[in-house]
Order: C-alpha cells, then structure tokens, then sequence
C-alpha cells in the first residue's frame, strides 16, 4: 500500500537501529516518552522495541484521549443519556471506559440510547435526521479532535440546528506535559512529541521544554519507521547536547500549526480554570469548555449534570502509568483484576491506553518472544 | 538491573496466565454487544452460562460442531443464527450466509453436509419480496453445497420486536473420517489459510453506509464442503485442524487453535493474504484485518512436512486460489499467537475482547 509500506520498510529500520546502538554510550540508560497514545499503539503493534538497544526504555505518556477522562465525566454523561429523548453519541473507544455506575455499553444495555460515530458530523447528521430527539456529543481527545468539534457546533450554529448540543471534555497536552516535567517521580531524557496534536498547534508551544527543562523533544509520525527515525534524532541531540525542538513529521506538521482550527476553536471553546484528569489529578488551564455564546449547543447547562467526583479505585495505578512512572505490567492490579474485558482503569480500555497496548500486543517475555519467533 | 526487572516481569506475566485461566465468569447483569461479537466476552458466556447448564461430553469441547455415532453412521451436527444487517450486500445476502455457515461447520468437523432446517423470525410489515429473494438465494447456495433443506420453521414478531428478518439453520452431515479437530496441532506443523482475509467483515461495515468509504468489494460467503474434501481427499492424515474463520477472524481460530493443542502459532504477517481494498478500509479504521470476520475461508494446519502439497490441493479449487503458508507451530511458548511483523518486530495476538472497536486518532 502506497504511503504506507514505505514507512514499514524492515530493511531502514535495521539500518536506523545499528545508528541508534552506535550512539549509545557505554553504561548509560536513555529514558524517553512517548506522549501520544497512537505512538503507544505504534509501538507495540509493529513490535518496535524490538529494534531499540536494551538501554532504551520507551515510556508510555498520557496522550491517549480516553484514558485522562476521570470516571465522574463519564457518569455524567450517561446521566445525559438516560434523559428522556436523549440520543449519546460519542468515538468508539469511549464505549467500554468505566464510569463510577459503569460503561456506555452497559448503559446502552440498560435501555440508553448510545451510539457510536466516527465525527462529530456524523451525530449532527443524526441530529438532522431525527429532530424529535436531542442528540448530544461526548466530545473526548485533544487539541486533534477539538476543532472537528468546534467546526460541527459551527455548522449546526449557522443551519439553525437546535436538537444538537456538545457535552465538552476536550483537554490540552501542554499542561499535561509540564505536570509530568514537574513531577518529581520521574527522569526523562527526551520526548517524542505527539503528531497529531502538533498538526493543529505547530511546534512551537513545545519550546520551552527545551529551552526551559533542556529536553530534546521530536515532533514525530505514527508510522514504526518515523518513531524510529524520532528516536535516532533524540539520540543525535543527546550526543551533540542541544536541546532543541524537531519536526520529524514535517510531512504532515507546519511549524506554526492549523490556524483556522486554531480559530474555529477558540471561536466556540475557551479554557476551563481546572479539570481533573484521570489520575493525574486537577490540572489548571488544562480543558476546554464551550463559550458563553454558544451556551445553546453546551449540554453542560442544558441538561443537570450530578458533577460528582468519583474516586478513582484504590487499586488502580492509571496515574503512574500515565505520567510513566510505572510500566504497565508493574501496576498491582495489572492483567489480574484490571484485564481490557473488565478494565479498572482507562490505561486498559482503548487500544491506545498504554495497559491495554501492552496486553493486547506485548504481554510476553520479549527474551521469549524473539526465541519463538527466530 | 535489567536482569531482576526482566525476572519481575516474567513473574507478573505468569500470575495474569494463571488468572487467565481461572473459571469464567460473567460479571454483567446485562447482555452487551460484546457477548455476541465472537471474542473473549462470547467465550466467557458460553463458558459460564451455556456450558454450566448443558455441560455434556458432546458439548464440552466447543468445536463448530457436535460429532457422534447413530445407528452405525458417525454424523456431525451443527447449528447457527443470521443477523446480519444489511441482509443484502455486495456478493450475498443473509440466505446464502445462513446456508454456506452452517455447510461450513459441517465440513471442518470432516463431514460431507446432508440435510440443513431453516427457521425465519420476521419483523411485521417485512416484504415479502425480499423474503423470496432470500429463500431464492438459500436454495441456490444449498444445491451448490449439494445439501436440501428438509424443514423449517417460521415465526413473526410485531414491528419493532426483530430488525426485518433473522434465519437460523442447522445442519447435519456423515463423518467420513475421523475429524480433525483444534486440539491436534503439533510441533513442526504448517499453518495454512485458503484465502485472501476479511473481505466479508470489510464489505458489511461498508455496506452499512455509515463509513463513507466506498471500495470494489464482496463478501467472501462460500460453502467450503467441496474445497474440504479436496484438500481431505490429497492430504488425508496429514491434515491436523480445519476452521471456517468467521466472527473474530483468522486470530481468534489460531488462538483456539493454540489453547487447544497446547502449542505456539507464530504467523508471518507477510505471508498473511490480504486484498489491498480490504487493507486500506483496516488502515483507516484502526482495526486487524487478522480479526475481521469471513464466511468461505478455513485455517488449515498441516504436517510440516505436507505444508508444500496441501497448498497445491487449495489452490488446485476454485475457493483456495489465493491459499498462503502463512505461519508455522512451535512448541513454546504454549498457548500463545505470535506475529513476526511486516516491520519485523514481534507481538502477541490475543483473542480480541469485544466488537473490534475503531481507534479515533
């Protein structure tokens, strides 16, 4: 497949790999996250590890979009649902996350009405199709899927739709990022920058980790050879000391972003004063919520949420596995109580989250693995 | 370091295969779309439902079908409900799918397919001219597989009650030689599938229409009776398990297969046959063309040292043309699918949880 396979050649990747190893030095250990779940996904379903010196530790960073909505949102949202006329409609990985009262599949089984779409448009069509019902959209990810929503509710603005509403739960990986720079816990020599999010805010927000933190960071693509590449460039800066920022996905990411996204989102969403963020915590200035203007198509006051905070379970160590401080299979309740049938926590749930990536794909000795397969 | 960490893991990797293990159990109080989607949910309730009440030693291996002895003859027999939707799409509708699927089962479990019953529930207010083309495209399918339909049964529900029309079969066939079952894989064998993969699950999701996404696509629906006998017929003893794919794919029979025989499948995802529309339809989803269902394509394990000649028997019949030596069975580590990447990593295939679910970004 064109635009594909080239990016999935074995041969560069053995070649890169050898560039990789030789600038290893001796009796050092690099530590470098990935913050974007695709990258997560990536990683482990090409077997990408594979190709890395042992001293190279990939860490699982919090970018994957279902994983940071803390359960409350998610009881939230089933409330929505359960009004009368309600239509839910929201991305396919959000169907399984665990609320505080369950998952959508399991409201869906209880009578709701919830229906999975692929775009905001798609629920606004349905909207259209069925004016009788009030649609909403739980409108999950990060600055990548905030603008198909904003564009959405735009639409709907100027076609008069008024049986659409959005329930916002848009984040931004910016304050996620620094929350893990300033966490104590843990030491990363670099980053490999998310690219779809960079498609929309450019590069240049990355600068002051940097200049201010002096971590390399490297923008890059979701196909196996673009990680590999990304990480050969972190390594280049490391053995020549900059810390800059680089786009290795320039294919696809201008410097300076999306501006008309950029535009249509500030248009209808302004930051919220805090969220919290599954396992992480409140972080300040770290979500969008719809501006007073487009109260209308808001179903946060339309409908009466609860709001209630639910506690993440004790067991669950999602939070550590999202800033990288531990690996997925170190978490207590990994793989016994907290398995992708019956997940605890969002690291289990979408294929992004790191938990599930690794049981789905990698749950197994690479040292065995490798001999299996020789 | 790494030695006591790579110990550690090794350890919480033996403690989740030994909960992977325990008995299953269904926790829900209710049934969700993932109990019918062919994955681990559907395998823990027939486990914890089905199999508690009716436990015999017929049922107990959970094969596609039941085989045993009658009157002198060894018959096999099995059994499957339609609900696809749309019930007419690119290269078949519900009929020849509730034909060729139970055909299908009969002829894995090494039986020449016989008799089949075909039962209707209709939805008040269906057309009737869509039920003759359904009964049509059923009758047509069954004289290909050369198997009558002997009885039926028809029920209709109130509008609203059923989406439009869902068919239940159940076939019977006569063993002609010891069938080969998901638990005779060894060491050393050739793992085989027919055809190119998931051009059946492809062409449903787009026929739904809610993808946007057009391609030159059909189902793959065929009845495999005749391809079965061929490869039977050159390969005889050398051929250790048959499986239609359907719900859950080729990984999900390969990971049956593994469990079963207490054996490694390691799959070269290069040698997997894969149509390039039905790649690029996987692509965009974010799914496995590994786990998308067909309806006319078998996992066939051979002897090693047959794997050349039973290639030559598939692709010597019209529905084995695209046939592939996709992979082979090792002893370690038991119970487990590995896949070589196309990148050339390695990773794990494991039985997929629910419906195979699109990623968003």
């Amino acid at each position: 497949m064109r635009f594909v396979d080239e990016y999935r050649d074995a041969d560069k990747a053995r070649a890169l790999s050898a560039k990789i190893a030789s600038l290893c030095e001796p009796g050092r250990a690099y530590k470098f996250m990935e913050v974007c779940g695709g990258h997560t996904h990536t990683i482990y379903k090409h077997g990408l590890e594979d190709y890395l010196p042992e001293t190279i530790t990939l860490v699982h960073g919090p970018g994957c979009p279902v994983c940071v909505i803390p359960m409350g949102r998610v009881d939230d949202a089933i409330h929505i649902a359960e009004q009368p006329d309600v239509i839910m409609t929201s991305f396919g990985d959000m169907m399984r996350v665990p609320g505080g009262r369950g998952s959508f599949f399991d409201a869906t089984a209880g009578g709701a009405d919830i229906r999975m779409v692929y775009s905001p448009l798609d629920a606004l069509k349905i909207a259209r199709r069925e004016p009788d019902r009030r649609v909403v959209f739980m409108a999950i990810g990060f600055e990548t899927t905030a603008p198909s929503t904003a564009v959405t509710v735009l639409r709907a603005a100027a076609e008069g739709v008024r049986n659409f509403s959005v329930f916002c739960n848009h984040v931004t990986i910016i304050p996620a990022i620094k929350a893990i720079l300033d966490s104590p816990d843990l030491r990363l020599d670099g980053f490999i920058g998310p690219g779809h999010v960079s498609t929309i805010i450019g590069c240049r927000p990355y600068e002051f980790i940097a200049r201010g933190y002096g971590k390399p960071l490297v923008v890059a693509g979701f196909e196996p050879l673009d990680i590999l590449q990304s990480v050969y460039l972190l390594m280049l800066q490391l053995a020549e000391g900059r810390s800059e920022v680089e786009n290795q996905y320039a294919r696809v990411v201008p410097w300076a972003g999306n501006v008309k996204a950029l535009r249509a989102v500030n248009e209808v969403m302004e930051l919220r004063p805090y969220f919290e963020w599954r396992g992480l915590g409140f972080i300040s200035h770290s979500a969008l919520r719809m501006r007073e203007a487009y109260a209308a198509y808001d179903a946060e006051r339309l409908f009466d949420i609860p709001g209630d905070r639910v506690a993440d379970p004790k067991a669950c160590q999602c939070g550590e596995v999202l800033k990288g401080v531990l690996k997925p299979w170190e978490c207590k309740v990994f793989g016994t109580a907290c398995t992708p049938e019956t997940p605890i926590g969002t690291c289990m749930v979408s294929s992004e989250g790191a938990c599930a990536a690794y049981y789905n794909f990698g749950r197994f000795s690479r040292q065995r693995v490798r001999e299996a397969t020789r | 370091m790494t030695e006591t960490r790579a110990t550690r893991e090794e350890q919480v990797l033996e403690r989740i295969d030994r909960a992977r293990r325990r008995k299953a159990r269904v926790r829900e109080e209710h049934i969700t779309m993932a109990h019918g989607a062919g994955g681990k949910a559907t395998q823990t309730l027939i486990e914890a439902v089905f199999l508690d009440a009716f436990r015999n030693p017929l049922l107990e291996p959970l094969e596609d079908g039941a085989v045993f002895g009658a009157g002198g003859a060894r018959l096999a027999f099995t059994t499957d409900s339609y609900v696809v939707s749309p019930l007419f799409f690119p290269g078949g509708d519900i009929g020849d799918l509730a034909v060729n699927g139970t055909v299908n089962d009969l002829a894995v479990c090494g039986a020449r397919p016989l008799y089949l019953s075909a039962a209707f529930v209709l939805e008040e207010g269906f057309p009737v001219d869509d039920l003759r083309r359904i009964s049509a495209s059923m009758a047509r399918a069954a004289a290909a597989a050369e198997v009558s339909i002997v009885t039926g049964d028809t029920k209709v529900v109130q509008r609203g009650k059923a989406d439009g029309c869902y068919v239940t079969t159940a076939g019977v066939g006569l063993l002609e030689r010891d069938a080969p079952g998901v638990a005779h894989a060894r060491p050393g064998d050739a793992v085989l599938v027919s055809g190119p993969v998931g051009e059946h699950g492809v062409t449903i999701m787009l026929a739904r229409g809610e993808l946007d996404i057009e391609a030159d696509l059909v189902s793959d629906t065929a009845p495999l009776n005749g391809l079965v006998a061929a490869l039977l017929a050159a390969e005889g003893e050398a051929v250790r398990c048959l499986r239609d794919a359907t719900r859950g794919g080729v990984a999900t029979i390969l990971n049956e297969i593994a469990r079963a025989s207490g054996v490694a499948v390691v799959v070269e995802e290069d040698a997997v046959p894969v149509r390039p529309a039905v790649r690029g339809a996987c692509e965009l989803l974010g799914i496995d063309p590994l786990y998308v269902a067909c309806e006319g394509r078998m996992v066939v394990v051979v002897d090693g040292e047959a794997a050349e000649s039973a290639l030559a028997a598939l692709r010597g019949h019209p529905l084995g043309e695209g046939a592939a030596i996709v992979g082979r069975v090792r002893d370690d580590p038991p119970g487990l699918v590995l896949l070589k990447t196309g990148f050339g990593g390695t990773r794990i295939i494991d039985v997929l949880v629910g419906d195979p679910l699109p990623r968003i970004c």
